[in-house]
């Protein structure tokens, strides 16, 4: 089974139940995983701080507030929180723009913001395959803990 | 302003400004490439994020969009996306080329991609210009070639942090015998909206 998780949304599941989320720009794909519980976690962020943000409901949507909740998730289907470990992907550049302003930086952003997250949750980080200017669809096999991250022209790559 | 509770009324009026700007840009394109191109009456919607790329074609479809981004007083974005074998075909009718001769896209095609985009939206800003009196400055336009969720990620990043749905107005352009088609979105950033309504007497 694969449960898909959208835009601004995060889930969780257990094996063998994978979860998948779809063409990553310059959002994140956290990917959070139990490897004795074999519980994973997936939230798909846009957005570095919901600190700056007009409206912060929806925790899945910031980098900051994503993590915390993904994390009482997984503990809530039977994880333990200090086995949980981290992959991250996507916080790509999709345009370049001549003289790149700082909304069009908001990839790298993100992704200084998920690494900072994850180090104030004592979270290790596995692997980290951001940046770039191309999209990323991503698995994580809540089995095994690999991440499956696909491309449109820069191949597959498992990590 | 919470895009969900526009009225019908206001959303009748943000139809028919954007059915003036298509059917400009429409003209220009037509212009463009020296053939008929049909346009339909421009969709309004207040999508929710994950759902934006289903008017794609779906997440994973590959597109190629070209994003210009809109500043002065009312900024917003707009993207132009089309499929990646409408792409080409759309090359091929502007460099008077026969219809299948580009498979991919070079330094060449970007260029003409990216002008395509540039004067559609151009001439749809200038209609509605006219009819608001507001003054748009449109940045150079920017070709991305991938997933249709990772190129319109960027964009609704921009009004993430209002909420989370954006206001889609999407006109379909379509090459009468050359099934070529693409979509020009109008994403209006936070206030644009109130701004383009206030102008219209609409607020």
């Amino acid at each position: 089974m694969l449960v898909k998780v959208g835009m601004a949304d995060l889930k969780t599941a257990k094996a063998p139940a994978n979860l998948m989320t779809a063409g990553l720009g310059s959002c994140i794909g956290i990917c959070l995983f139990d490897p004795v519980a074999k519980i994973g976690g997936l939230a798909h962020i846009m957005l570095p701080l919901s600190t700056q943000a007009r409206s912060s409901d929806n925790k899945a949507k910031f980098a900051d507030t994503a993590i915390p909740v993904l994390v009482d998730d997984m503990i809530k289907l039977g994880a333990s929180k200090s086995r949980i470990v981290a992959k991250i992907a996507g916080g790509a550049q999709m345009f370049a723009f001549p003289g790149t302003s700082d909304v069009m930086r908001i990839g790298d952003r993100n992704a200084e913001s998920v690494v900072n997250g994850l180090k104030k949750m004592n979270i290790p980080l596995l692997a980290r395959e951001t940046g770039g200017n191309f999209g990323r669809t991503i698995e994580l096999n809540t089995t095994t803990g690999m991440l499956h991250i696909r491309t449109v022209d820069r191949g597959e790559k498992v990590v | 302003m919470n895009f969900l509770s526009l009225t019908p009324m206001q959303m009748d009026a943000l139809r028919e400004v954007g059915n003036v700007g298509a059917g400009n840009a429409a003209t220009a394109l037509s212009e463009m490439v020296g053939r008929a191109i049909d346009m339909n009456v421009p969709a309004l919607g207040i999508v929710p994020f994950c759902e934006v790329s289903e008017h794609m074609g779906g997440a994973e479809t590959l597109v190629a969009g070209v994003y210009i981004c809109v500043t002065g007083e009312a900024p917003a974005s707009m993207l132009f996306v089309l499929p990646l074998d409408s792409a080409c075909g759309l090359v091929d009718m502007l460099m008077g080329r026969p219809i299948g001769t580009t498979v991919t896209i070079g330094e060449m095609e970007e260029s003409a991609l990216k002008e395509i985009g540039n004067i559609l939206t151009g001439t749809y800003l200038r209609a509605l210009s006219m009819f608001t009196q507001i003054t748009f400055e449109q940045s150079v336009p920017a070709l991305a070639i991938d997933m249709a969720e990772a190129i319109n990620s960027v964009v609704l990043a921009m009004v993430a942090d209002v909420g989370d749905h954006a206001l889609l107005l999407e006109t379909e352009f379509k090459g009468a015998a050359q099934n070529i088609k693409g979509s020009l979105f109008l994403i209006p950033q936070e206030g644009t909206l109130e701004k383009i309504l206030a102008s219209l007497g609409l607020a």
